[in-house]
Order: C-alpha cells, then structure tokens, then sequence
C-alpha cells in the first residue's frame, strides 16, 4: 500500500509509459485456487459415498425409472402443474389489476382472497375442496332467491382431478397475484402517463407498455411459484390423485423399496427443475432485450502488494 | 384577456378559463385565463412548484381539474356534453380527444423494450389504426427531421439522452398533433445536450406547429416564442412577447425570477 501514502492517490506525476492493457492478466489468488480444490474434492466425495452406497440400489432405481405406473405419474405431475399454474396466472393477474385499480370493492376483494389463501394450509384447502359435497351437495346456477336455472350433483362435479386442479389453482392465484403486484409497481410510474397521454385505454397500456416491462421482475419469482407447484403438487396424493409421489408410493407398498423408489422420483423432480431453469434463463434474456449491457471491468481477486 | 397584437388573429386553438386545481389543501393553480392561437408557440416560465407542470398535464387531462374549463379545439378534454349535461369522456372518447395533443416529457417516458421505430408507431398504428407501412414510412420522415435515421432500430437505452428526447418529440409528431406540450424538455440533460434538442423545437415551431413549452431555457423563450406567459403561485403574473416580458418586466416577480435565472 506504499503507493496510497504519497497524497492518498495510486496517480503520480513521473508514472513512465503507459502499456498496454491488452497484455493485462489476473492475478493468481492462491487461496481461492486451494478452496476451489477442497469444495471439487468434496463434491467428488459426496457423489461416491451416494453411488458407492449399496442402500441406494441403483439398479433397483433403473429398473422404476421408465416404469410406465411411474410415466403415468409423471404425466399427471406434469399435466396438474401446467394446469394449476396457468390458471392461478390468469386469476392471479385479474386479482393482481383489481388490487392496482382504484376500485374500492375490486380491491377489497382482491385483498380478502389474497388474505384467506396465502392463511391457510394447502392440504387444509385440498381436503376441503374434495369434501365439498358434505358442504354444498348440489352446486346450481341461479338467480338469488329464485328456484334454480341449472344444477348439478356435487359428487359428480368433484372428482379427485378437479378438486386437485381447484385447490393448486385457487391457492396458486393468491400467490402469483401477489408476485404479478410486485412486478406491475415496479414499471415506472412515467410509462403509463406517457400511454395515457397517446391515447391507450387501461387495459392496452397494460398489455403493451406495463406488463412487458413488469415481466422482468415478474418471471424470477414465478420460476420459483413453478417449482414449489411442481413439488405442490405431491400434497394431491392425500386425495388420491396418482401423480408421481402417489404412483412410487403405489409401487413399494408392494415391493417395499422404499428408498430407491424415493430416488426416482427425486431425479424425476430434479429433471424437470432443471429443465424449468433452463427456461427461465432464456425467457429472462428475452424480457431483457433493450437493456444496455456493457462487461464490468475485470479485477484481480488476489491481495497483491500494490507496488510498482 | 389581453392577447396581444402582435400574434395574428388566428382561430384560438386551447382557451382555459378560470382553471382551478388543488391537491387536498394545497391549491396549485388558482384561476388561470390563457388562449392559444394556432401557430403559436407559447412558453410558460416560473419558479419551481409555481404550477407550469399541473397546468400543461390539465390540457391533455393527465390531470383533474376542480372547476373551470379548458377547451382543445372547440373540445373539453376529459368531458362529453350530451342533453345540456356535461359527463365525463369514457377511454374511448378519452383517446380520440388526446388524438389531437402530443406531449413530451422530462424524464422522456419512451418504452424501453421496444425499439425507437416500434416506440414511434405505437399510437398511431395500435390505438388510432393506421396502417403499417404507411406509419413506418412518416414515422422515417420524422427520424430523418430530428437527425436520428439511422438508430430506428436502436433501443431508447442505447441513446444519449439528447437523442432519446429527439425520438421522444419524433414519437408525439407521430400521432400528427395540431398541439404540441412540452414540460422541460430540456432538464433531465447534460448542458452540451440541451442544444440538440432546442434546434429541434425551434423548427417545430416555425414550421407553424402550437407549442406550449414549459422551459427554464431563457433563450429558447427569447429566439422561438411568439408569447411568454410568467407563472408564480398558481397564477399567470405576466405575459406578453418575449422581448418584452424577458427585456422588460412589469411584475416585480418577474424581474426576481430573470434576475436569478440569466
Ligand atoms: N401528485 C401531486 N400530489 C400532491 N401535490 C402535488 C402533486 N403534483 C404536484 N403537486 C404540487 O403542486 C405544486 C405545483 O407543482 P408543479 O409540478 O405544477 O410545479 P412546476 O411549476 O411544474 O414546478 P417545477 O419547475 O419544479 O417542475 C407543487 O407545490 C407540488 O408540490
Ligand atoms: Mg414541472
């Protein structure tokens, strides 16, 4: 630091040639390298102990992997989780743009659902919705106080498939309700004044100049909203749903093997997490085309003495 | 109202009677009389918090006013009457009214995530129908008009700020307004950025489009105005052509105002 005592600045007048900086490198940083080395070697560690372990069974594991009870468990996981997460997104805009409006009752509304959904456990919800016909045996579309246009047996209306696909997408909404909020303030207040001003009704200034800017914040926590579904959605095995927990859980009841079933389905939850995160990653570097991206400086990372 | 006679006898393109404003307590605007002419570019002055900025965002309706009235070419901005009842305009009567009235902001406001020609087209091919190509090609003419041809395919965040307003005026032009506002066109920019973007404004102005500028630039006021009107308290102090208003004040706030900003 010899160079900081002459008048607190790095910059003196007899600094001789400058060289060029196409030759600069980084400086090697000796601790980081050996951290590095521990943090693989540990790694490296871990996944021998995980396939080394005969209690794993991997072969057990490769013998369920594509069994077509676990397939089909896959496709319901898969189906239920793009279902309820579509439509919790379209509630949870509506419920989203009720809350912004200036609209006391829509906003009210917006606030009491949020409120009720976000406070309560899903399972609770699920169970709920599947014993609706305890509650409401017939469900009927009707002017109030007058006799029933059309109506339905409860029963057969709520199956374990639409109780399951209700529940996510109800509970879903509350959330992504919320996340699409965030997204909705975080756009410039001067965006839509200047829609305003040239014109565009509500809701084309939201659909061409707010929510497109709102995505970028928008899709990280929804990514995330995705996620937790997909693994939200083992909870629906409790109303007998066959998704994937449910259908290894199907087969070792029978076999009982119990871990290595376990372990298809968690590199079947791990697959489909990494295929969602590779998406995330190009939809993000979609939303964030009109950015001005420039390479930050690089550095070295070493404490080197600063002499020279 | 003292128009002044030097300005032909233009049809009266915005007239402003009696304009109040508050927000809650506070009163911004306290009573303003103003007519525009068509042709005419009129720059309003004032210190900060005086009310330029509330005035000029009631003319297009950005803004509410509580009483008086404010009409745009023969229409009250925000208001339909029907049946000797005066109800307020719906989103559809809303932009067919602004149709008329483009603005340009301080801080810009252009769409980030779309490119300058996109940002330019927006209205007139989203909300006012016109087609496509036909947009494109005018939408070219004014890049061409305010130097910036070349970046139609840029995004707004790639550009200087000097050039971002110029595509924020050319994106106003778009629209093809009989009336033009601009509030402090100029205040978010670097000083060797300002000069761009008052050349720019200066054509406007004499190729006979109705300005109404709010601007803390002097010399714009002094080169481009047919009339300054000087703001203080919510109230227009003075006003009249600017060799007289700038030269030679009457209002003594007028002179304090000069004196501070020259
Ligand atoms: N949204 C608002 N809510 C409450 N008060 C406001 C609001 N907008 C403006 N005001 C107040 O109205 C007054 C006039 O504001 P305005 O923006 O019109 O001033 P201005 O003359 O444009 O000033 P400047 O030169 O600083 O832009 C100020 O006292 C301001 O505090
Ligand atoms: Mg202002």
């Amino acid at each position: 630091m010899a160079a900081m005592d002459r008048a607190g600045s790095a910059i003196t007048a007899d600094s001789s040639e400058g060289w060029d900086v196409s030759r600069a490198v980084a400086a090697v940083n000796y601790p980081r390298w050996a951290l590095t080395c521990a943090a693989i070697l540990f790694a490296l560690y871990m996944a021998w102990m995980i396939i080394a372990n005969d209690a794993f069974q991997w072969h057990t594991v490769f013998h369920w992997l594509f069994d077509p009870t676990v397939m089909q468990g896959l496709g319901v996981t898969l189906g239920l989780t793009v279902v309820a997460m579509v439509l919790g997104t379209i509630i949870g805009l509506v419920l989203a743009i009720c809350r912004l409006s200036g609209h006391r009752i829509a906003s009210g509304f917006a606030g009491l659902y949020i409120w009720f959904f976000r406070g309560t456990p899903m399972l609770v919800q699920l169970i709920f919705w599947y014993n609706l016909a305890t509650l409401f045996p017939q469900i009927s579309i009707a002017i109030p106080f007058a006799p029933p246009l059309v109506s339905w047996d409860t029963n057969t209306i709520i199956t374990p498939l639409t109780a399951a696909i209700v529940g996510l997408a109800l509970n879903e909404a509350a959330y992504m309700a919320e996340v699409i909020r965030a997204g909705l303030i975080s756009v410039d207040h001067g965006q839509s004044e200047a829609a305003q001003a040239f014109g565009m009704t509500r809701q084309r200034a939201l659909r061409r100049i707010i929510i497109p800017q709102a995505m970028r914040s928008i899709i990280p926590p929804t990514g995330n909203q995705l996620i937790s579904m997909i693994k939200g959605t083992s909870l629906v095995s409790v109303i007998a749903m066959n998704d994937l927990l449910y259908s290894v859980q199907a087969i070792y009841n029978r076999t009982f093997e119990i871990i290595p079933l376990l372990m298809v389905a968690v590199v079947w939850y791990l697959f489909i997490t990494s295929m969602l995160n590779f998406a995330q990653s190009h939809i993000e570097r979609y939303y964030a085309r009109g950015e001005r991206r420039s390479e930050a400086p690089r550095v070295s990372t070493s404490d080197m003495e600063d002499a020279q | 109202m003292n128009i002044i006679q030097t300005i032909s006898s233009a049809p009266v393109l915005v007239q402003a009677r009696d304009v109040h404003k508050s927000y809650g307590a506070n009163e911004v605007l306290k009573g303003i009389d103003l007519d525009v002419r068509i042709g005419e570019t009129v720059v309003i002055l004032g210190p900060s918090g005086s009310g330029k900025s509330t005035l000029l965002r009631c003319i297009n309706h950005l803004e509410s006013m509580q009483k008086g009235s404010i009409l745009v070419g023969g229409e009250q901005v925000g208001y339909v009457k029907r049946d000797g009842k005066l109800y307020y305009a719906n989103a559809a009567q809303l932009a067919r009214q602004r149709h008329g009235i483009g603005m340009v902001f301080q801080q810009f406001n252009l769409y980030p995530h779309m490119t300058v020609m996109q940002n330019i087209i927006e209205a007139p091919v989203g909300v006012y129908k016109e087609k496509r190509a036909s947009a494109e090609d005018y939408a070219r003419m004014l890049l061409k008009r305010v130097g910036l041809l070349e970046k139609a395919s840029a995004y707004p965040r790639q550009l200087s700020g000097g050039q971002q307003q110029r595509v924020a005026i050319a994106r106003a032009l778009a629209i093809k307004p009989k009336l033009m506002l601009f509030d402090e066109p100029t205040s978010a920019l670097d000083p060797e950025l300002v000069g761009e973007v008052l050349a720019t404004m200066r054509d406007l102005a004499s190729s006979g489009l109705t300005m109404i500028v709010v601007t803390h630039e002097i010399s714009f006021a002094r080169e481009a105005a047919d009339r300054v009107i000087f703001m203080d308290g919510g109230r227009i102090v003075e006003e009249g052509p600017p060799d007289q208003v700038l030269v030679n004040p009457k209002h003594p706030r007028t002179r304090a105002f000069l004196n501070r900003v020259i």
